[in-house]
C-alpha cells in the first residue's frame, strides 16, 4: 500500500510519464534522452530557484524575490567580469556571499520583527530588481575564455544525447538539497517549524537560526540560478526572471508540496519542474499552438493539483 | 509515608512566584513544590493562575520574582529548550507535537542519530520503538503523528519528555480528550514513572481523576495560593471549597425572586444534546428571569451556552423560542431569534483589540442591520456614550483601542455590544472572569436591572455565590448533563457546591 502522503508525488510522476509518452507516439524523436537532458538544461535555473523556494515553503513561508534576485546576480556578474575584468573565479564566490547575506537579511527580519515573509521577500524584490537595473539597464555580454571552456564541456551520452557541464553541476545541488532536506536535522527543523512554528519552539527548535537558514539558503541558490544563467545566455540583463518566482512556486505546488507547510518533497519539485518543462516541449513539438497554451495548462494543473491536496489534506486529518 | 517525604527534599520547588499582566496580578508570592515520585495535582477554577504558573516552570514566560530551585539548584529558564535540558519536560492538552512528522521524529527532533552529519533513519526508528514498548504501544513509528489518535499522541509526548531524560513531567490537562479506557493507560503509565522517581505535575478539571491518581493537591484561586494538601486528607466537598471560594459577600445582597410559576416560558430547552459535549439537558427560561448555569470547567456549561447561540449544532433535542421551535444554525439565526451571548474566551471570542470601544459596541448591531444599511459614525458615537455613561466604563472618550481596556471595562463593552441589538435572551458565560471585585459587583447589579427592565438572561458562572446573588433559578450541570435544579429556598452556595461534587 502507499502512503498517502505520496499520492501527490506519484500523480506528478504518472502525469510527467504520461505526457512523456503520448509525445513519443505523437512526434518523432519526443520520447528521447536528448529531449531529457534538453529538459534539464533549459530549466536548470528555474529548478535550481525551486530548489530554495521548496524549503522556504516547506517552513510554511514564501519568497518572492528569487527571480530578481537572479537578475542582480546574474547583472553582476556580467558587470564584474566584463567591465571590471574580474576573474570569474572571484566573481562568482562574492556573488554567492552577497546572495546569501541578502537572504539572510530578510530572514532576520522575519524572525526578529515577526514579519509576513511575503510583504518581506515583495520588498526584497522590488529592492534587488531595482538595484540590478540601477546597475545596468542594457543586457551586458560576457566573453571569458572559462564561459566558453564550460559551455564546451560536457559528456556524450548514448542515442547521441550530451550531457551539459550546467547539468553535471545541476545535479550536484540537487543532491545536496537533497541532503540537506531529508537527512540533516535543519531539513528536519524545516519540516518541524512549516508543521507548526508554536509546537516547534516548544520542543526546542532553534527558531532563530532555522528560519534566517532557510531565506538564506533560498537567496543563496536564487544567486547560484543567476550564474547558471549567464552561462545559459552568456550576458547578464536585470530584466531576466520576471515572474520566475511564481514559476518557481508552481513548480513546488505541482510537486506536491504544501503552501501551508510541513509536508513535501525535494524530488517532486524535480518532478514539477519537469512536468511544466515536458508541457512546453510538446507545444513547441506540436508547433502550430501559441505557447502561452502551456500558461493556460500549467493553470489549469495548479487548480487540479491544490484541488487534489486539499482532498488529501481533509481526509488525512482526524477530526 | 508522609513524615519520610517531609524529610525527603523536594525535587522541584517554586517559592514565593508572582507574575503580574496590565491589569492583572497573575500569581501572587505562589509556592508549589513536587516531590520524586510523585503525581501533583495543581487545581483551580478558571483564571486562578495555573497555566500562568506552568508557562514560568516551563520557561515561556519570566516570572517577575521568586526563585526556582530544581534538586536544591536554583535555576532560570528563559526558554522552553532550556527548561527540557534541565529536565523539566512539559505534556500540553492540545498535543504540542509536529503532525506532520514521522513518530519517531517527534520522539527525537534535534536528537537524531547522525553519522557523518546525516540522519541514520533506520536507527532512530530502531530507538523509538525501543522506547515505546516501555509505554506498551506497538505502533508503526515511521508513520505521521496525525494518523494516530490524540491519545497515542499524548502518550508519545509522554515517551518524549522521558526519552529527554526528563525529572519533572509538567501534564497540562492531559486527559482532557481522552476516553476512560485511554486515561487507564495513561494512569498506568504515570504509576510505572511514579516508581522510577520522576515528579508529575498533573493539571486536570476531572476531579475523580485527581483522586484517583495524585498523591497531593496544590489549589490555586484567582493568582494566590490556597493550600497543599495530601490527597487522602482532603474531602472532594471542601476540595471544592477551596476551589471556589466564597469571596462575594459583600455584593450578596438579599436576592429578590419573581414567582416564576406565574411567569411565561421565554426559552424551552427538551433533551438537547451535542456530540461529545452535552447530552439531554432541558431547561426552561422565563421572561424577565435570570437563570443560572452551575458546575466546574467542562461540566458542559460553556457547550450549553455555545449550543443555544448556533455556533454548535444539535444532535438531538429541540430548542423553543416563544412556544415556537426553532433551529440554530449559526450564530446569526439565533441574533434573528433575539439572543445574544457575551462568550466566555473574552480576548480571542469577544472583544476585537484594535477597534475602538465605539466600533466594538456597533458591531452586533451593525450585523443585525445588515449590509446596506450602514450606521452613520455620530449614531455610533451617541450610542458609544450612552453606554459608557451608563455603565460607567472607565475611559477618556469612546475611540480608545479596546485592548487598552482593563477586564471588566472591556466585559462591559462586549455587554454594551449585546444590550445595544436589543436581545430577550441574554447568555452571558463567565461575565466575570478575570476581572476587579469593583467592576464585578457592578456587573452584577446590571445583570439585575436588566431582569427587572424584562430581559431573560441564562448566565453560566463558577462564582456561587454571584449566581446566588441574582438568579432565580440555577442549574447545575456536570460530565455534560443536568444533575440540579435549584430555586427558592434550595439555592444556597453550599447547596449547589453539594450538587457539583455529588454529595
Amino acid at each position: 500500500m502507499i502512503a498517502r502522503r505520496f499520492i501527490p508525488l506519484l500523480a506528478t510522476f504518472s502525469l510527467l510519464v504520461v505526457m512523456f509518452i503520448v509525445g513519443g507516439f505523437q512526434f518523432e524523436g519526443f520520447a528521447s534522452l536528448q529531449v531529457v537532458t534538453n529538459l534539464l538544461t533549459d530549466n536548470a535555473f528555474l529548478l535550481v530557484v525551486a530548489l530554495g523556494m521548496t524549503l522556504v515553503i516547506l517552513s510554511g513561508g514564501i519568497d518572492l524575490s528569487v527571480g530578481a534576485v537572479v537578475a542582480l546576480s546574474g547583472v553582476l556578474c556580467a558587470v564584474l567580469i566584463s567591465e571590471y575584468q574580474w576573474h570569474p573565479l572571484l566573481v562568482f564566490p562574492l556573488v554567492l556571499v552577497i546572495g546569501t547575506l541578502f537572504g539572510a537579511f530578510m530572514g532576520t527580519l522575519i524572525y526578529v520583527y515577526k514579519l509576513q515573509p511575503f510583504i518581506v521577500t515583495l520588498a526584497g524584490m522590488f529592492f534587488a530588481r531595482g538595484l540590478a537595473t540601477t546597475i545596468s539597464e542594457e543586457s551586458v555580454g560576457i566573453e571569458h575564455s572559462l564561459y566558453y571552456a564550460v559551455a564546451d564541456a560536457g559528456f556524450a551520452l548514448p542515442g547521441n544525447a550530451w550531457l551539459p557541464s550546467s547539468v553535471i553541476l545541476l545535479l550536484v545541488v540537487f543532491g545536496a538539497i537533497f541532503l540537506l532536506t531529508h537527512f540533516s536535522r535543519f531539513g528536519g527543523y524545516i519540516y518541524a517549524v512549516g508543521g507548526n512554528r508554536q509546537s516547534a519552539a516548544l520542543m526546542g527548535v532553534p527558531m532563530a537560526r532555522t528560519t534566517i537558514g532557510i531565506y538564506a539558503m533560498s537567496s543563496f541558490l536564487a544567486a547560484f540560478a543567476g550564474i547558471l544563467y549567464t552561462f545559459y545566455t552568456f550576458s547578464g540583463y536585470a530584466l531576466t526572471g520576471i515572474g520566475m518566482e511564481l514559476d518557481a512556486i508552481a513548480a513546488v505546488v505541482i510537486g506536491g508540496t504544501l503552501l501551508t507547510g510541513g509536508s513535501g518533497y525535494i524530488v517532486g519539485t524535480l518532478l514539477g519542474v519537469m512536468l511544466m518543462g515536458i508541457i512546453h516541449t510538446y507545444i513547441i513539438f506540436e508547433g502550430t499552438l501559441n505557447s502561452w497554451w502551456a500558461r493556460i495548462a500549467i493553470g489549469l494543473l495548479l487548480f487540479i493539483f491544490i484541488a487534489l491536496q486539499k482532498v488529501l489534506n481533509r481526509s488525512s486529518t482526524r477530526g | 509515608m508522609q513524615d519520610q517525604q517531609q524529610e525527603q527534599h523536594a525535587l522541584f520547588e517554586l517559592s514565593n512566584i508572582s507574575k503580574a499582566f496590565p491589569g492583572v496580578k497573575a500569581l501572587d508570592t505562589v509556592d508549589f513544590r513536587l516531590f520524586p515520585g510523585e503525581v501533583h495535582a495543581l487545581l483551580g477554577e478558571n483564571g486562578a493562575g495555573k497555566s500562568t504558573l506552568v508557562k514560568i516552570m516551563t520557561g515561556v514566560l519570566a516570572k517577575d520574582s521568586g526563585c526556582i530551585q530544581l534538586q536544591q539548584q536554583e535555576i532560570h529558564p528563559s526558554n522552553t529548550a532550556e527548561a527540557q535540558q534541565l529536565g523539566i519536560a512539559p505534556v500540553y492538552q492540545e498535543v504540542n507535537l509536529l503532525p506532520n512528522l514521522s513518530v519517531a521524529h517527534n520522539l527525537f527532533l534535534g536528537r537524531e542519530p547522525t553519522r557523518f552529519g546525516c540522519i541514520r533513519w533506520q536507527q532512530m526508528a530502531e530507538d523509538a520503538r525501543q522506547l515505546l514498548t516501555r509505554f506498551k504501544l506497538d505502533i508503526d513509528v515511521t508513520e505521521s503523528l496525525s494518523q494516530y489518535s490524540v491519545a497515542v499522541q499524548q502518550l508519545i509526548a509522554i515517551a518524549r519528555g522521558v526519552a529527554m531524560n526528563a525529572k519533572v513531567l509538567v501534564l497540562d490537562e492531559p486527559t482532557a480528550s481522552l476516553d476512560s479506557s485511554e486515561v487507564e493507560i495513561l494512569f498506568d503509565i504515570l504509576r510505572q514513572l511514579k516508581s522510577e522517581g520522576i515528579g508529575m505535575l498533573f493539571i486536570t478539571h476531572f476531579l475523580e481523576q485527581v483522586y484517583q491518581i495524585s498523591d497531593r493537591i496544590t489549589v490555586l484561586r484567582s493568582g494566590k495560593l490556597i493550600g497543599e494538601y495530601l490527597t487522602t486528607d482532603l474531602p472532594r466537598s471542601r476540595l471544592i471549597e477551596a476551589m471556589l471560594g466564597q469571596e462575594l459577600q459583600q455584593v450578596t445582597a438579599q436576592p429578590v425572586r419573581t414567582d416564576a410559576a406565574q411567569a411565561e416560558a421565554l426559552l424551552t430547552v427538551t433533551e438537547a444534546s451535542v456530540a461529545h459535549s452535552v447530552d439531554k439537558v432541558s431547561l426552561t427560561v422565563n421572561k424577565g428571569e435570570a437563570v443560572g448555569m452551575a458546575g466546574l470547567l467542562g461540566s458542559g456549561r460553556t457547550e450549553v451556552c455555545r449550543a443555544l447561540f448556533g455556533i454548535d449544532t444539535l444532535k438531538s433535542g429541540e430548542i423553543k423560542m416563544r412556544e415556537q421551535v426553532i433551529t440554530l444554525n449559526q450564530s446569526a439565526d439565533a441574533m434573528q431569534q433575539g439572543i445574544a451571548l457575551c462568550p466566555e474566551d473574552r480576548k480571542t471570542d469577544g472583544i476585537i483589540g484594535p477597534l475602538s470601544i465605539r466600533e466594538n459596541i456597533a458591531l452586533a448591531l451593525q450585523v443585525q442591520a445588515g449590509w446596506w444599511r450602514y450606521i452613520a459614525p455620530d449614531q455610533q458615537r451617541t450610542l458609544a456614550n450612552q453606554y459608557i455613561e451608563s455603565f460607567n466604563i472607565a475611559t477618556p472618550n469612546a475611540e480608545k483601542p479596546i485592548e487598552e481596556l482593563s477586564g471588566g471595562n472591556q466585559q462591559k463593552v462586549i455587554l454594551a455590544r449585546w444590550l445595544a441589538t436589543r436581545p430577550q435572551l441574554l447568555i452571558l458565560d463567565e461575565p466575570t472572569r478575570g476581572i476587579d471585585i469593583g467592576a464585578h459587583a457592578e456587573i452584577i447589579k446590571l445583570i439585575k436591572s436588566l431582569c427587572d427592565e424584562g430581559m431573560s438572561l441564562l448566565v453560566a458562572s463558577s462564582e456561587l455565590e454571584e449566581l446566588v446573588a441574582f438568579a432565580n433559578r440555577v442549574v447545575v450541570m456536570r460530565d455534560h448533563r443536568k444533575v440540579a435544579e435549584l430555586q427558592g429556598a434550595e439555592l444556597t452556595a453550599q447547596s449547589i457546591m453539594h450538587s457539583i461534587a455529588e454529595v
